[in-house]
C-alpha cells in the first residue's frame, strides 16, 4: 500500500515536471506555430543559471531570477534569430532552434565544464517531506518530516514495519507546477494580455490594426515559454542532476508528451505528462518479465526460450521505451492525440 | 493517336556532368593515394547516398525527419548479420550483394515504421520521427542478441571465393565497390525525381490540399517516398557495414540522424546535388575538422545558425546564385567585394576562434598552465594581453566585415535588378 502511494506520488511529481516543460513548448507552439526544438536546452540553461545564481544569492531568489534570465535569453533569441527566418516558413524556424540546441550544449560545456555540477536544494528541502509508516499491527500512518529510527525498527521482530519517505524536493516540484498551471491558465483566459495573445494567433492583422504590436507579443510569448522551461530547469536540476546531457534526456520525452496530448492542447499536455510520468515510474519499480510471468501462470518454457533476452527482459528494463511505445500506439489508434482538436 | 513527332535532342550537358561524376569517382583514389584519403573517399561515397536519400524526404517531400539514422543503421545491422551468415556458410550470397541486403532491410523497416510516421505531416512528423529514433536506439541497448550491446557486432568482409582476384580485403577494392554503388544509387535517385511519384511528391510538399483535390492520397505518396528513401538509406548502411566491418548501437542514434539533417541542409536541400556537397563536408568535418579543434561542434552549430538565417538554400544555392550572375556576365565586379568579405570574415573568425580556444583550454584541458597554439601563435590564456588582443582582432574584423557587407549587398541588389530587367527584355524579344 505505502509502495503504491509513494510510487504514485513520485510518478505524479515527475509528470508535473514534464508538464512544466511541455506547457512552455505547447504555449509557444500554439501561439506562434513554432516548434521550439531547443526547449530542453533552455531547461538545461535554467538549471545551470539557477546553480550559479543560487551560489551567489541563495536558492530562493534564484528560483525567481534564473527563469527570468532564461526568459530574457529566449526573447533575445526570438528577436535576433527566429524573427528573421519567420518569412522562410516553418522548416527553417524548426531548423534554427535545432541549431541552437547544438550551440547551447557546447556553450554550457564551455562555461560550466563537462562534468555534473553539485546543485543542491536548500536545507529546508533536503529531507523527506513526510514518511509513510506501515505498521503491521497499527496500520498505515503519515508522519511529517523524517520518521525517527525507533519507529521504523520495531522492537518486536515479528512485527513488520516499513517506512517510506517522500522527498521534500518532489513535493516542492508538485507545488510549483500546480501554482504555475493555475497562473498560466488564469493569465491566458482571464486577463487582457491573454486575450490579445489568443487573438494574435488567429487574427494577427486584426490585432495589429487595433494597435497591438504583434511581433512584440510573439517575443513575449517566446520569452514566457522559455522562462517556464527555465523554472522547470531550476527545480529539475536541483532535484535530479545538473549535467550537460540533461537536455537530451528530457528532450525527446517532452515531444512525446506534446504529441500524445494533442498538438497545441494545454490540458492534453497535462494529461499526457501525468500519464507518462506515472507509467514510467511504476514500470521502473516492477521486476516482472514475460518469463517470470509465464512461470507464475504455470506455462512451462523451454530452456532455449528462457535464455532469450526478450523473454528475460523485465518491465523495469523496458521502462525507457514506454513513452515511445505510447506514442506509436496513440498514432495508430488516435492520431490527433488524447485531447487534440486538429488533425494533421 | 499522336498527331506530331517528338524530337528529343541529346542532352549534352547532362551526359557531360554524369561522365565527369563517374570519372571523378574512378580517378579520385589515383589522385589522393594516401590511406587516410582512401578511407575518407569511401566514407564520402557512403555519406553521399545517405544524404541524398535523406533529401528525398527533406528537399523533395518537405518532411523534416529526425530519425533517418534508424534506416541507415538498421540496414547496417542486417547487412553485417548477413555477412556473418555468409562467413558461416549458411547464406549463399556474394559479398557484392551485401549492401542490397542492407537496402532491403532499410526498405522493410521504412515500410513498417513509416506507416505510423507518415500519418502526419509538418512539425508533428518531425516529432514522431524523433520519438521513433529514440525508441530504436533504446531498443538497441536492450536486445544485445541482435544489436551486440555496447561492443557492437564484428564481421570479416573477406569471405567466399575471390572473383577475378577481388576479395575486398584491401580498402581500395572496397572503395571501388562503394563508388559503383554510389554512382548507381545517385543515378537511380536522380531518376526517381523524374518519375510521376517524384513529381507528385514535390506537389505534396508545396500544396497538399490541391493534391488531395486532384485525387491523390497525400499520406500514401509520403509513405511511398519514405519507403524509397529507406531503401537507399539501407544501401548506405550496408556499405558502411562492409567498410568498417563493425556496427555499434550509435549508428541508429540521434546524433547520427542530426548529422544527416545538418549536412543535408548545409549542402542545400533545394537542389539535387546539394546533399552531395553536404556529404563531402560532413566527412571533412568529422575527420579533419574534429582533429583540428576541440570546439568543432560549437563552430558547426554557429555555422548552421548563420546558414539558416542568411542562406536557407545551403551551399548549393550560393553556387547557383553566383552561376546565374556569371551567366549574365556580371560576376567580375563582385570579385573585389568577395575578396574583401572573405578577408574580413577570416580576421573576425580568427579573433573569435582564439577566444573560444582559450576558453576551451581553461575549461577542459587537463594540463594546468601552458599556452594554446593557435594559427602559429602561442596564446597564454592567463594573460590579459592575449584576451585583449583576440577581442581586438575579432571586433576589428566584425567592423570591417559590416562595412564590406553593406557595399556588397548594394552591389548585389543592383546586379539582381539588372538580371531581372535583362530577363524581361529577352522575353519581350522572343
Amino acid at each position: 500500500m505505502e509502495f503504491l502511494i509513494i510510487s504514485l506520488l513520485n510518478g505524479l511529481s515527475y509528470g508535473l515536471l514534464l508538464f512544466m516543460l511541455s506547457s512552455g513548448l505547447t504555449l509557444i507552439f500554439s501561439m506562434m506555430g513554432v516548434l521550439n526544438f531547443a526547449h530542453a536546452s533552455f531547461y538545461m540553461l535554467g538549471a545551470y543559471i539557477g546553480y550559479s545564481t543560487s551560489r551567489l544569492i541563495g536558492f530562493w531568489p534564484a528560483v525567481f531570477i534564473a527563469p527570468l534570465l532564461v526568459g530574457v535569453l529566449g526573447a533575445l533569441f526570438e528577436r535576433t534569430f527566429l524573427r528573421k527566418v519567420h518569412k522562410y516558413g516553418h522548416v527553417p524556424e524548426l531548423l534554427i532552434t535545432f541549431g541552437l540546441s547544438y550551440v547551447v550544449v557546447e556553450v554550457v560545456q564551455l562555461v560550466w565544464g563537462r562534468l555534473a555540477v553539485e546543485f543542491r536544494p536548500p536545507e529546508l528541502l533536503q529531507g523527506p517531506a513526510f514518511t509513510l509508516v506501515n505498521h503491521a499491527v497499527n496500520g498505515l500512518s503519515v508522519l511529517w518530516g523524517a520518521a525517527p529510527a525507533s519507529l521504523c525498527n520495531a522492537a518486536d521482530a515479528a512485527v513488520r514495519v516499513v517506512c517510506s519517505p517522500f522527498p521534500a524536493t518532489r513535493g516542492f516540484m508538485m507545488l510549483i507546477a500546480l501554482v504555475m498551471l493555475l497562473s498560466v491558465w488564469l493569465l491566458l483566459t482571464r486577463s487582457r494580455i491573454g486575450l490579445v495573445i489568443q487573438a494574435a494567433l488567429t487574427h494577427p492583422e486584426a490585432v495589429e490594426s487595433l494597435g497591438h504590436n504583434v511581433p512584440r507579443v510573439f517575443m513575449l510569448v517566446f520569452g514566457a515559454g522559455t522562462a517556464l522551461a527555465g523554472l522547470a530547469g531550476v527545480i529539475g536540476g536541483s532535484t535530479f542532476l545538473t549535467e550537460p546531457s540533461m537536455a537530451a534526456t528530457v528532450g525527446s520525452v517532452i515531444f512525446v508528451v506534446v504529441v500524445v496530448g494533442g498538438l497545441g492542447s494545454l490540458s492534453g499536455a497535462f494529461l499526457a505528462s501525468l500519464l507518462i510520468g506515472v507509467v514510467q515510474t511504476f514500470a521502473v519499480a516492477f521486476d516482472y518479465s514475460i518469463g517470470s510471468l509465464a512461470a507464475q501462470v504455470g506455462i512451462p518454457l523451454g530452456s532455449a526460450v528462457q535464455g532469450n533476452s526478450l523473454v528475460k527482459m523485465t518491465l523495469s528494463q523496458v521502462a525507457p521505451i514506454l513513452p515511445y511505445l505510447l506514442l506509436v500506439l496513440i498514432l495508430i489508434f488516435r492520431p490527433k492525440g488524447l485531447l487534440g482538436t486538429r488533425e494533421g | 493517336m499522336k498527331q506530331y513527332y517528338e524530337f528529343k535532342p541529346l542532352n549534352i550537358g547532362r551526359w557531360l556532368i554524369w561522365s565527369l561524376f563517374a570519372l571523378a569517382l574512378v580517378f579520385a583514389p589515383l589522385v589522393f593515394t594516401s590511406g587516410l584519403s582512401i578511407t575518407m573517399l569511401s566514407q564520402m561515397g557512403i555519406a553521399i547516398i545517405a544524404c541524398l536519400s535523406y533529401n528525398i524526404l527533406l528537399g523533395q517531400g518537405g518532411m523534416l525527419s529526425f530519425g533517418h539514422a534508424v534506416y541507415t543503421g538498421l540496414g547496417s545491422y542486417l547487412a553485417i548479420h548477413a555477412l556473418n551468415q555468409v562467413a558461416s556458410g549458411s547464406l549463399p550470397l556474394p559479398v557484392v550483394t551485401i549492401p542490397l541486403v542492407g537496402g532491403l532491410a532499410g526498405m522493410g523497416f521504412a515500410a513498417l515504421l513509416g506507416y505510423v510516421t507518415t500519418k502526419k505531416s509538418g512539425t508533428t512528423f518531425a516529432m514522431i520521427t524523433l520519438g521513433i529514433g529514440e525508441l530504436v536506439f533504446a531498443m538497441s541497448l536492450m536486445v544485445p542478441e541482435f544489436f551486440g550491446g555496447e561492443g557492437g557486432i564484428n564481421a570479416n568482409r573477406v569471405v567466399g571465393k575471390p572473383f577475378l582476384g577481388i576479395n575486398f580485403g584491401p580498402p581500395i577494392q572496397v572503395y571501388y565497390l562503394i563508388a559503383a554503388y554510389t554512382f548507381v544509387s545517385v543515378a537511380a535517385m536522380f531518376a526517381f525525381t523524374r518519375t510521376p511519384l517524384g513529381r507528385i511528391l514535390n506537389a505534396v510538399r508545396d500544396n497538399p490540399e490541391r493534391v488531395e483535390f486532384i485525387g491523390y492520397d497525400t499520406q500514401k505518396v509520403r509513405y511511398l517516398a519514405f519507403i524509397t528513401a529507406g531503401f537507399f538509406a539501407g544501401i548506405s548502411g550496408g556499405l558502411a557495414a562492409l567498410n568498417f566491418e563493425i556496427v555499434t548501437a550509435e549508428v541508429v542514434g540521434a546524433a547520427r540522424s542530426g548529422a544527416y539533417l545538418l549536412f543535408t541542409f548545409l549542402g542545400g536541400a533545394t537542389f539535387f546535388f546539394g546533399p552531395i556537397i553536404g556529404a563531402i563536408l560532413m566527412v571533412l568535418a568529422f575527420i579533419l575538422f574534429s582533429e583540428f579543434t576541440a570546439a568543432w561542434l560549437l563552430y558547426l552549430g554557429l555555422i548552421f545558425l548563420f546558414m539558416v538565417m542568411y542562406a536557407p538554400g545551403g551551399v548549393a544555392s550560393l553556387i547557383m546564385m553566383n552561376l546565374r550572375v556569371a551567366a549574365f556576365g556580371r560576376l567580375r565586379p563582385l570579385w573585389v567585394s568577395y575578396l574583401a568579405l572573405a578577408f574580413c570574415a577570416l580576421v573576425a573568425m580568427a579573433g573569435g576562434a582564439a577566444i573560444v580556444e582559450m576558453v576551451y583550454h581553461l575549461q577542459l584541458s587537463s594540463l594546468p598552465g601552458g599556452t594554446v597554439k593557435f594559427m602559429g601563435a602561442a596564446l597564454d590564456p592567463r594573460s590579459v594581453d592575449s584576451w585583449f588582443g583576440s577581442a581586438f582582432v575579432m571586433l576589428t574584423g566584425i567592423g570591417l566585415f559590416e562595412l564590406a557587407r553593406r557595399q556588397f549587398s548594394r552591389q548585389w541588389g543592383e546586379i539582381q535588378e539588372y538580371i531581372e530587367k535583362e530577363i524581361k527584355r529577352r522575353e519581350a524579344l522572343s
